[in-house]
């Protein structure tokens, strides 16, 4: 068997060649070699434009939305011991949406870097409420899944009217209710960025504490780990992560919760290296859903929804193997 | 056995009327609403003439407004009401889970998965539309079950399936709204959030009789339903055919959450709401089926009534939305 180390060099070549698939595929296929050419030069012809203009911009934010949710994943189910735990799952994203799409219809803000504050703030108030609801019962991983849907179901409603309300806006807004990569642009990769920055550095400081939590409070406690600002940092930085996240492409399910697992089915338990290879492998897990959701219908398919449909079963099959929940 | 189970008989007949009076009271607040919301609207009529309408005895325009355009909508949430408060306590009792009603476990968004499927495919009537939601409604129902199937079925682990299940129908109703292009976007956001905008006689009639056949057929589950509530072991003991039962109630729940769905398309909450709030009324501990029934009716209406006030066109989705979110919020922090 591999090392980690090697193990996660093979990741990232995956990640490179699902980037240059992202690159190629679309209503427009251009052949590898000349995404090639294109990226060498940039020529002036269409599939130079193509791939400057509208597929690189979309492939950087999938890699870093990708990037953000997975981690924000690893540290959510690190941090509830919870391995139902995903920020799309447990209502921040949808609480994210529902302030962002709340802001934008009462506030009339159109620029992503006033309206992604609200995100944050949504994002945190939803993240808080789990926590206080998960802390109140000892987190069983069973009552928090549930509090988190029932979460999701009313801010998810309530984004539904806010978008429904404004009919001329529904097609623009409509990504609000399912995530979408396609409107994303190198503006907003730009908005984004130092958020994510910020909580993926976070992240890889948390990855210590952490580990020393896993061993349980009491033990963590007498070897001087700081239990409160572990916590505190932590929900800090899965908010920065999935409030980014969701503001720039709209809420994505079953992303964070899918990569933790597979990456801790590699790489055991060690949070350093569960968080790397989150942040390379759920990039590429994302894009591959992107390139899939671009070929598999006539029309697009936003790639929320393929996250869903992929992601769902694996939810399923993680609560068939999940003793909490078997009979 | 009769000695042994004298004492609970003054309990549960205390505890009957109880519930006989609760529902009287929610019958009548539901009669006043009623005639209320009848009367008001672009043009008012009292409330004294709307009742003289109703026994026949209106004028032209009062004819027009009451019993034409408002009537029916004041039915529909009547009916649409009270087969979510039904279903909400069936599948809360079966899961033994406030959180395990069908707007949580996405039987409503499997029926409305089943309209929209029917209206792009077959491009049906108004009447196909609803088979095809009472279809989605129970094939989503039955996959929930099969999936959630282990050694038998138990609580948490349907209302877990049916979250996972909800998501991803939620997805592909999405899916099914925006890329199929629904060519009339009102008509394609009832199936997104629950509405009662334009609805008339031709929808309540499906509805209020597939109720009619469901009533009966909730009510002769109860008995099952009670005796489940104390643990398969117990149930059986009494001689409950344990799965069989559950899988009739899981049935006959889902069809009214479909029947209800079909009619107004997906109104969150009140399935999850209207059982809790009956519950604390009657105080009693079982599935309080009829009693569910009402609370589930008014909430619709005053939902429906509140939202038109407000908002005009605003979908009751909306109203029950933020009513369920902040009880739910209640909810959770009260529950240890």
């Amino acid at each position: 068997m591999p090392s980690r180390g090697t193990g996660l060099v093979l990741v990232l070549v995956a990640l490179g060649f699902v980037m240059l698939l992202s690159l190629a595929v679309g209503a427009r296929s251009i052949p590898f070699s000349t995404v090639l050419d294109v990226l060498a030069s940039r020529d002036g012809s269409d599939s130079a434009f193509v791939v400057w203009e509208l597929r690189i911009p979309r492939t950087l934010i999938g890699v870093a939305v990708g990037a953000a949710l997975g981690v924000a994943g690893a540290l959510m189910q690190a941090l509830t011991n919870n391995p139902l735990a995903d920020p799309g799952l447990l209502g921040v994203n949808a609480g994210a949406s529902a302030a962002a799409a709340l802001s934008i219809s009462v506030l009339g803000l159109t620029d992503l870097r006033a309206f992604v504050w609200f995100a944050f703030l949504g994002a945190a108030l939803a993240g808080t409420v789990l926590y206080v609801i998960a802390g109140r019962s000892g987190a069983s991983p069973v009552r928090l899944a549930l509090a988190g849907a029932a979460v999701t179901a009313a801010l998810t409603g309530f984004t539904q009217a806010v978008v429904l309300l404004d009919q001329n806006a529904l097609d623009q807004m409509r990504f609000w209710t399912v995530g979408a990569l396609e409107r994303a642009n190198m503006g907003t990769l730009t908005d984004v960025t130092p958020f994510l920055v910020v909580g993926l550095v976070l992240a890889f400081l948390l990855a210590r504490p952490l580990n020393v939590l896993a061993l349980g409070e009491e033990v963590g406690r007498s070897l001087g780990a700081n239990l409160g600002r572990t916590q505190l940092l932590t929900l800090i930085a899965v908010t920065l992560l999935a409030g980014a996240a969701t503001a720039a492409v709209g809420p994505l399910v079953f992303v964070g919760l899918v990569v933790p697992h597979m990456v801790r089915a590699i790489t055991g338990p060690d949070q350093r290296w569960v968080v790397a290879y989150c942040a390379v492998l759920a990039p590429a897990l994302l894009l591959l859903a992107d390139v899939l959701g671009r070929v598999m219908a006539r029309e697009e398919i936003d790639v929320g929804v393929v996250t869903a449909l992929l992601g769902g079963p694996v939810f399923l099959l993680l609560l068939r193997r999940d003793k909490a929940v078997r009979a | 056995m009769t000695a042994v189970l004298d004492p609970v008989v003054p309990v549960v007949r205390s505890g009957m009327r109880r519930s006989f009076v609760v529902s009287a009271v929610l019958v009548a607040a539901i009669v006043v609403l009623g005639v209320v919301a009848l009367g008001i609207g672009a043009i008012y009529v009292a409330p004294l003439d709307v009742v003289r309408t109703l026994l026949g005895n209106g004028s032209r325009i009062t004819n027009y407004a009451v019993l034409d355009l408002r009537l029916p909508r004041v039915l529909i949430a009547v009916v649409v009401g009270a087969a979510l408060g039904m279903s909400g306590a069936v599948f809360q009792s079966l899961s033994r889970n406030p959180l395990g009603s069908p707007d949580i476990i996405g039987f409503n968004y499997g029926a409305a998965t089943g309209g929209l499927l029917v209206i792009m495919v077959i491009g049906g009537s108004p009447g196909a539309v609803s088979a095809g939601a009472l279809v989605g409604g129970l094939v989503t129902a039955l996959l929930v079950y099969l999936l959630a199937w282990q050694r038998g079925v138990l609580g948490i682990r349907l209302v877990l399936t049916g979250i996972g299940i909800s998501a991803i129908l939620q997805a592909v109703n999405f899916y099914l709204i925006v890329n199929a292009g629904v060519a009339d976007v009102a008509r394609a956001t009832v199936w997104l959030t629950g509405s009662l905008n334009n609805l008339g006689w031709t929808q309540l009639w499906p509805a209020a009789i597939a109720l009619v056949v469901l009533v009966p057929a909730l009510l002769f589950g109860v008995r099952w339903l009670e005796m489940l509530e104390m643990g398969d072991e117990v149930a059986q003991g009494l001689g409950v055919p344990v799965e069989r039962a559950r899988m009739y109630l899981l049935f006959t729940g889902a069809a009214a959450c479909a029947v209800a769905t079909a009619a107004a398309g997906p109104i969150a909450f009140v399935a999850l709401v209207a059982p809790q709030l009956a519950k604390r009324l009657t105080r009693s501990y079982g599935a309080g089926l009829l009693p569910a029934a009402w609370m589930g009716a008014l909430l619709v209406l005053a939902a429906d009534f509140t939202t038109q006030r407000i908002g005009g066109t605003l979908p009751v989705g909306v109203a029950t939305g933020a009513l369920g979110g902040v009880y739910l919020a209640w909810l959770l922090w009260k529950r240890p």
